[in-house]
């Protein structure tokens, strides 16, 4: 299972150069350090978004394996028919290879508007993986907010006013939605560690039947930050725990990334112009201890679900 | 051994399917069609067949996984009605874009609002462009006849397109009649195996489906269904006349009866024809030359052959069983359209009937043909059965 970067120098990427994603944009790193691992062939299932329109602008495309794309709400019904198509046809004689499928959807593809769909492809059980590159709002429409926008971030459709400080809700907790599914694989990492992303998603394509992977990705434009930054960006959202990294296996809960410090939320918030609002004014004391909440709520209700205690050295 | 039996139009349509045993089934309950993979999926348990039958979550998730299983190179159909045919809107026009043959039990039912079960056409129609094939039946036996001819139709090489095979909810649907099916390996062997063209799961010769396209290219490829579409109508006889060499029926596009002498032709689709049929017969028995044309197919609109057969008529009336509020309906639409561009000035007198269900009588039938030989004809559309 243990994946050796080193070996990535030698592999082809599913997802070929010269596509149109912006430059820091985390969607196609999401996708290299994701399918680096996988040996088997691929067909890629593709909900509409970034990914989806910047690899297959006509009459190109930066795909190398099959992919297809139809709508924006139905990626986990899309994968179900290639997925109900490919057993029919082996069924019968008509393939003889061993195909995995990985289906790539945006937050605002799965936390919303693909949501129905996913939980019937994850309820019937199709052998597939989920990916959720999760940038926390539509950004293929400009930076609205999604279902997947943490309280208090700058979005288009929740903009930080002066009346009102950016988007009041708590994001879903898709990751848990999904496993409350109690389908065999579940996880969520971030671009921090390019092994814990290859690894997740390897051992979640090799899990017979759907498995799910929630990958928290940068948007250079939404979230407002240097290009060069995404790694960094993503480290801090680990290690300030505002994106814990965990796995669900059969219903187990396993923390696998644990902080040895406690890092404060400021320093993930700091250098996001998502974030700039709450660095400014009266209010900004009272809104960074409110955040630094939320984190400590949140993990503590991750720590329950596994089980596990953090003695953090600070 | 071939079978005669009584059946409804809906185990019609699935006693095609069991015969054609397709690669994938996804599909959801609605009135008037469940009837369609509820009997199907008694045939995936009983191991009459051994298709990949999906029961997905809704119909917008039906319509998507046929699509993507279409596109993995699947034979793929699939059953719906009204308001879940609406929600699939979306994926239709993908459907044809990606030259995906599926065959469609459409069984039509009227659209909410006010919600009702009953038949009309305003389902199918509100995907008159989505660049399906439509064909309407007349009856279950036809209804059975269509579904395998359709597969055949919609995999032709120079097609390549989806069909909605439409019978009337209920009165179709739900009606017993006795229905003449094909044996098994007949049916086999008229629709052979799915030869599908750059098939997704052909992972040694990668293809990408469903790609961006904008303005420098997306006219030219819409062009191309366009083509799609008039190769239908060249190579649509010769699929039927096949299928008439193995079933002795043949379906032609347009069902012409009594319409060679007519000087009164009634235009209609699907179950109505039957009373305009039978008053047709009452009339000429009168000494009235009455006519009734059917239009089996109307994607693509056979508009020439329609002009053919109404030019020369003095007075025609079409009855269509949906609205355009605001605009006319598509029938008529379609009928004036073919009739200017052959030339002819034939009085012709729009109505409508039917919505929602509301019965049909000869007597209706018999009102419009007098209209007609009484000149009686108006510019707006008239409403058959309303009460007001």
């Amino acid at each position: 299972m243990a994946i050796r970067l080193k070996d990535y120098t030698e592999k082809i990427s599913p997802l070929s150069g010269g596509h149109r994603l912006c430059p820091g944009c985390g969607a196609p790193t999401a996708v290299h350090q994701g399918l680096m691992g996988i040996d088997s062939p691929l067909v890629v299932v593709n909900a509409t978004g970034c990914l989806e329109v910047s690899t297959t602008v006509y009459p190109f495309s930066a795909w190398r394996v099959p992919w297809i794309h139809t709508a924006f709400e139905n990626a986990g019904a899309g994968v179900s028919g290639v997925e109900a198509a490919y057993i029919a046809l082996k069924k019968r004689g008509k393939i003889d290879k061993d195909i995995k499928f990985v289906t790539f959807g945006g937050d605002g593809g799965t936390y919303d508007i693909g949501l129905q769909s996913l939980s019937g492809a994850l309820e019937r059980g199709h052998d597939f993986t989920y990916i959720c590159y999760n940038n926390q709002g539509y950004m293929n429409t400009g930076a609205q907010r999604s279902s997947a926008t943490p309280r208090r971030a700058n979005a288009t459709t929740s903009p930080a006013g002066t009346v009102i400080p950016g988007k009041l809700q708590r994001a879903k907790d898709l990751t848990a939605i999904v496993e409350a599914h109690h389908i065999p694989y579940v996880a969520q990492t971030t671009l921090f560690n390019a092994t814990d992303v290859a690894e997740k998603v390897k051992k979640a394509v090799e899990t017979p039947g759907p498995a799910f992977v929630n990958i928290l990705v940068p948007c250079v434009l939404f979230w407002g930050i240097d290009p060069a930054l995404q790694h960094e960006i993503c480290r801090l959202a680990a290690d300030t725990r505002f994106w814990p990294v965990y796995e669900v296996e059969n219903g187990k809960w396993k923390i696998t990334y644990k902080p040895k410090k406690r890092v404060p939320i400021e320093e993930f918030l700091k250098p996001q112009a998502r974030y700039r609002h709450l660095f400014k004014g009266d209010t900004s004391k009272a809104l960074l201890e409110q955040a630094q909440a939320d984190i400590e709520f949140e993990w503590q209700e991750l720590l329950d679900r596994c089980g596990e205690t953090w003695d953090p050295a600070d | 051994m071939p079978r005669r039996e009584i059946i409804s139009g809906n185990w019609a349509f699935a006693e095609a399917m069991r015969q054609i045993n397709p690669d994938v089934v996804a599909a959801y309950p609605i009135t008037p069609s469940t009837d369609i993979p509820m009997k199907f999926a008694e045939f995936v348990a009983n191991g009459k067949v051994d298709t990949n039958f999906v029961t997905v979550e809704s119909e917008h998730s039906a319509i998507t996984a046929c699509v993507t299983a279409a596109a993995a190179g699947a034979r793929v159909m699939t059953a719906s009605s009204a308001n879940g045919v609406a929600l699939m809107h979306e994926i239709f026009p993908i459907a044809a874009f990606f030259r995906n043959p599926i065959v469609f039990g459409l069984v039509n039912r009227s659209l909410g609002a006010p919600i009702n079960i009953h038949c009309d056409h305003s389902d199918s129609m509100g995907e008159r462009d989505a660049g399906w094939v439509h064909l309407y039946c007349e009856d279950a036996q036809e209804a059975y006849d269509s579904a395998i001819l359709a597969v055949r139709l919609a995999e032709h090489k120079d097609i390549l397109s989806p069909v909605f095979v439409c019978q009337d909810g209920f009165i179709t649907s739900h009606s017993f009649e006795a229905v003449s099916m094909l044996d098994d390996e007949t049916v086999k062997s008229f629709v052979g195996e799915r030869d599908a063209d750059l098939p997704l799961l052909d992972v040694d010769n990668p293809v990408t489906y469903g790609s961006f396209a904008m303005s420098e290219y997306y006219f030219e490829i819409k062009r191309q269904q366009v083509e799609a579409h008039r190769n239908v109508l060249k190579h649509y006889d010769s699929v039927a006349r096949d299928y008439e060499s193995v079933s002795g029926r043949f379906y032609p596009k347009l069902d012409k009866y009594r319409t060679d002498d007519a000087d009164f032709i009634v235009v209609v689709m699907s179950s109505a024809s039957g009373v305009v049929k039978d008053v047709v017969d009452e009339l000429r028995e009168k000494g009235v030359k009455a006519g009734c044309l059917r239009i089996r197919m109307f994607r693509p609109f056979p508009a020439a052959d329609v002009a053919e057969v109404l030019g020369k008529a003095k007075a025609v009336a079409v009855l269509d069983r949906a609205l355009s509020i605001g605009g006319t309906a598509p029938l008529s639409a379609e009928v004036k359209s073919a009739l200017y561009d052959a030339g002819a000035h034939v009085p012709l007198q729009s109505c409508v009937y039917g919505l929602g269900g509301r019965d049909f009588f000869p007597q209706h039938a018999m009102e419009i043909f007098a209209d007609l030989q009484k000149g009686n004809i108006r510019a707006e559309e008239r409403y058959i059965g309303l009460l007001e």
